[in-house]
């Protein structure tokens, strides 16, 4: 349970660092008619969307810390054998950069108002991404036909699981993106475009990086640093 | 006497108006967007309370059946072994996840939070009210494994691999174990929408003035216990994703290698262990899940009812927010059993203790609000002290089980059974119970029968003790749990048999005394004495609004403004023994004169 409890020590530390923020010493009983910052509620000056994301984005990210950590307590066992990594998965992560920096531009764009190039970088992601999406299809039969099945080898069935998960997330992705992307020819409201836009990239860049995390340990290249913890807290 | 500093400015682009136009008040015009596919979070609340309390009754249900069983075994031909199994299995996961979480997050977050924080609704309302349509989805699967080929799962509520997909087991080989888990995962989708908008409307949506400090108590717990089941809860979604793929798939992430009928399984080589981890890692945290809600609700209660304000508030704060954090690094004392390192043992041991220390504080604080108090002994006054002193004893029989020494010889046996009925069963039940007949008038603007509520409250207080105290006792002779019956062990006497069936007797009366609070509910809608606007005399925001019950918007065109915090009553000097939070109190020249 290294890789969650790793992820909760972040987690708590950034709601550790914003509670202390929060006057958790004042003397609520002493301080009548006192409304604080005005105007009074001390809430984060975001808006609730974005809030909202960052919120699922601890979500999604706890979910692939279990993930991550089910895997390495279930290399521990002595019939884990690695599978080599399909070639395919370093294009997929290059086109999965390419539509996170896509997005990225898309945001710009939409902060100088510049509609043609918006709907164009908007485009360019939802391209990228159905063929990272279509390119993790051809890595699971890469494995497939090099004879790894799910009921053989359990580093094929956390390959298939992992990369299944991320995808479907990204196809929950995409939907939001199509949407906003429709906006971007429809609408003329900017402020709605420019929200829907940034909460796009935001969870793209995200999710990238849970993809490079995803590889890094399907790699192997975290067994070192997973040793070296498990040795500290024998927590598995 | 006040230090006025204007609140009303709009600063912050992000907060919401405070006051908006009627036109911008959505009140919706039809029966179906009023009442079915409502975005009402109120409305929302009472459908998510109606989904989990009617599951709960056939959960009622099968818990009669257990004890008919238990009590009288052999005498009831339908209650097979595997049924045993299937009704303790289904009465667990649905008490626990689809009955309490449902009810206080789902139910009670949804009605309480944006009332309690000033806030028109959630922030996101048809992500709210997707949430109850999933749920209800995952409560649907849920009773079609009733009538499923094979019958629900009978895995036991921790649906423990190898043994919960094993063909011995029932619902094993067949559809009750894949409706259970595809019904966990939609319940968990449909928690996460519910949950995003009780973390978010609490950090965004509180009205002007209303700092986290002087939020009530009972908004802190909501608001902790959810964000700890959205963190919490993806550890059942992993195992229940892991486990679906041994059953459908064949992988091998549970299953170790297997003979089964003196055939040899194609599993091999998969942790048990692996499945404990995940699901505690979600189990232990979902106790508090449950409790947190619980302890804030109850903490309103006592201050409300003893007409004094909290004792200890900010170290209440604290205390939830430290128990939240430290029950993510207890969940392996569910599995000193399973085997384990003796220093892993001994961490955990430790960390259990530990979080006991904030758990006392609490209990300690409402015994100090009570403490010369002026104490209204209401009907959800009496469930508040009801809860207490069980929660007490529940709390102290889990210490004697938080040690690995005492924990590994009581482990199968009643005695936990007992313990966690009293500490997660009982006693939340009490203040949902209090907590009902509390915001009872505030939801339909009618009070409960006020007699109706004393008999229910003395029967399921007293038949509660009569049912697990001599449990305990059971679980010490050494009576086992998961048996469906005891056979000719040598320490199973004639008098413990008694005991046995004196436990269920007082179990059916209490389950009973349920039926006559059901009763009350509906008969108080049309009888109940009317109940005005705020029947308690309380200070926090829900009892000030202008109707009763609360319409759309809840406070019409204009938010409350926020003053104080939430537990201003008998204040020396005060008018009133209760100053509510949006009362500016007296200007600087009433209070010179």
């Amino acid at each position: 349970m290294i890789a969650v409890l790793i992820f909760l020590a972040i987690v708590f530390s950034i709601g550790g660092w914003w509670l202390s923020r929060q006057r958790l010493m004042s003397k609520p009983w002493l301080e009548p008619g006192f409304a604080g910052v005005a105007p009074g509620t001390e809430a984060i000056n975001l808006p609730a969307n974005k809030v909202g994301l960052g919120v699922f984005l601890a979500v999604v990210g706890a979910l692939f810390a279990l993930f991550i950590s089910a895997y390495f307590m279930r290399t521990e066992l002595p019939d884990w054998r690695n599978i080599p990594m399909p070639r395919i998965i370093w294009l997929n992560t290059g086109l999965l950069v390419l539509a996170s920096a896509a997005l990225h531009c898309a945001v710009v764009a939409v902060r100088a108002k510049q509609l043609r190039a918006l709907k164009l970088d908007l485009l360019a992601c939802i391209a990228t991404t159905l063929m990272f999406l279509f390119g993790q299809g051809m890595a699971w039969e890469t494995l497939t036909a090099e004879g790894y099945f799910a009921t053989s080898s359990p580093a094929y069935s956390f390959f298939l699981m992992l990369t299944g998960v991320h995808g479907i997330h990204i196809i929950g992705g995409l939907f939001v993106l199509t949407r906003t992307t429709r906006h971007a020819w429809t609408q003329t409201n900017n402020a709605a475009l420019r929200a829907s836009t940034e909460l796009c990239a935001t969870y793209w860049h995200f999710m990238l990086l849970v993809w490079c995390v995803v590889v890094v340990v399907l790699a192997g290249w975290a067994n070192d640093f997973v040793d070296i913890c498990r040795q500290l807290l024998p927590l598995g | 006497m006040v230090n006025m500093v204007d609140a009303s400015p709009q600063v912050a682009e992000n907060i919401s108006a405070a006051e908006v136009p009627e036109v911008e008040l959505y009140h919706p015009k039809s029966y179906w967007t009023k009442y079915i596919f409502s975005q009402d979070a109120k409305v929302i609340a009472i459908q998510y309370s109606g989904t989990a309390i009617a599951i709960g009754l056939v959960a009622l249900v099968l818990s009669w059946l257990i004890r008919l069983q238990l009590g009288f075994p052999g005498t009831f031909d339908f209650i097979t072994p595997e049924a045993y199994y299937q009704f303790i299995t289904m009465h667990g996961m649905i008490m626990v996840v689809y009955l309490l979480t449902a009810l206080f997050l789902g139910g009670f977050g949804n009605y309480l939070i944006p009332l309690m924080v000033g806030a028109r609704d959630m922030v996101f309302p048809y992500a709210n009210m997707l949430s109850f349509w999933i749920y209800l989805l995952a409560v649907l699967v849920l009773v079609v494994s009733f009538f499923a080929p094979g019958g629900p799962t009978g895995a036991g509520w921790t649906l423990y691999p190898p043994q919960a997909i094993m063909s011995g087991t029932p619902g094993g080989q067949q559809m009750g174990i894949i409706l259970m888990l595809v019904s966990l995962i939609l319940f968990i989708i449909g928690f996460t929408m519910g949950g995003l908008n009780y973390v978010v409307t609490v950090l965004q949506g509180r009205t002007r003035g209303m700092t986290l400090m002087r939020m009530p108590l009972t908004v802190w717990g909501i608001f902790t216990a959810t964000v700890m089941a959205l963190l919490a809860f993806p550890a059942l979604i992993v195992a229940a994703v892991m486990m679906l793929f041994d059953r459908l798939l064949s992988t091998s992430f549970f299953m170790p290698a297997l003979v089964e009928f003196g055939e040899q399984l194609e599993y091999g080589g998969g942790s048990p262990i692996l499945f404990q981890h995940l699901f505690w890692f979600f189990g232990h945290p979902e106790v508090y899940i449950v409790a947190l809600p619980a302890f804030g609700i109850v903490s309103d209660l006592i201050s409300t009812h003893a007409r004094k304000n909290i004792f200890g508030y900010r170290m209440m704060v604290w205390a939830i927010v430290g128990i939240g954090a430290m029950s993510f690094i207890v969940w392996a004392h569910h599995m000193y059993v399973s085997g384990m390192d003796p220093y892993f043992g001994f961490f955990f041991a430790t960390t259990t203790l530990i979080i006991a220390v904030p758990t006392a504080i609490k209990v300690y604080n409402w015994v100090l609000t009570l403490w010369r108090g002026d104490i209204h002994l209401n009907v959800p006054m009496l469930f508040a002290i009801g809860f207490i002193v069980t929660f007490v004893n529940g709390g102290l029989t889990g210490l004697f089980l938080g040690n690995v020494v005492v924990d590994v010889p009581l482990s199968d046996t009643m005695f936990v059974v007992a313990h966690f009925h009293m500490v997660m069963g009982v006693a939340p039940i009490m203040v949902i119970m209090g907590a009902i007949y509390h915001w009872y008038p505030k939801v339909t603007g009618r009070m409960t029968i006020d007699w109706m509520g004393r008999f229910h409250f003395w029967v399921t207080f007293v038949g509660s003790y009569l049912i697990f105290f001599p449990m305990h006792y059971v679980g010490l002779v050494g009576v086992p749990r998961r048996y469906p019956e005891l056979g000719d062990a040598t320490f199973v006497t004639d008098s413990l048999h008694t005991l046995n069936a004196f436990i269920s007797v007082a179990a059916l009366i209490v389950g009973f005394a349920q039926l006559v609070f059901l009763f009350n509910l509906f008969w108080s809608l049309r009888h109940g004495k009317e109940a005005g606007g705020n029947p308690w005399r309380a200070t926090t925001l829900e009892w000030q609004t202008s109707e009763t019950p609360p319409i759309h918007g809840n406070f019409g065109k204009e938010l409350p403004i926020v003053y104080r915090w939430s537990y201003d009553y008998s204040v020396p000097g005060a008018p009133e023994d209760f100053i509510a939070q949006n009362d500016p109190g007296p200007t600087k020249e009433e209070a010179a004169r």
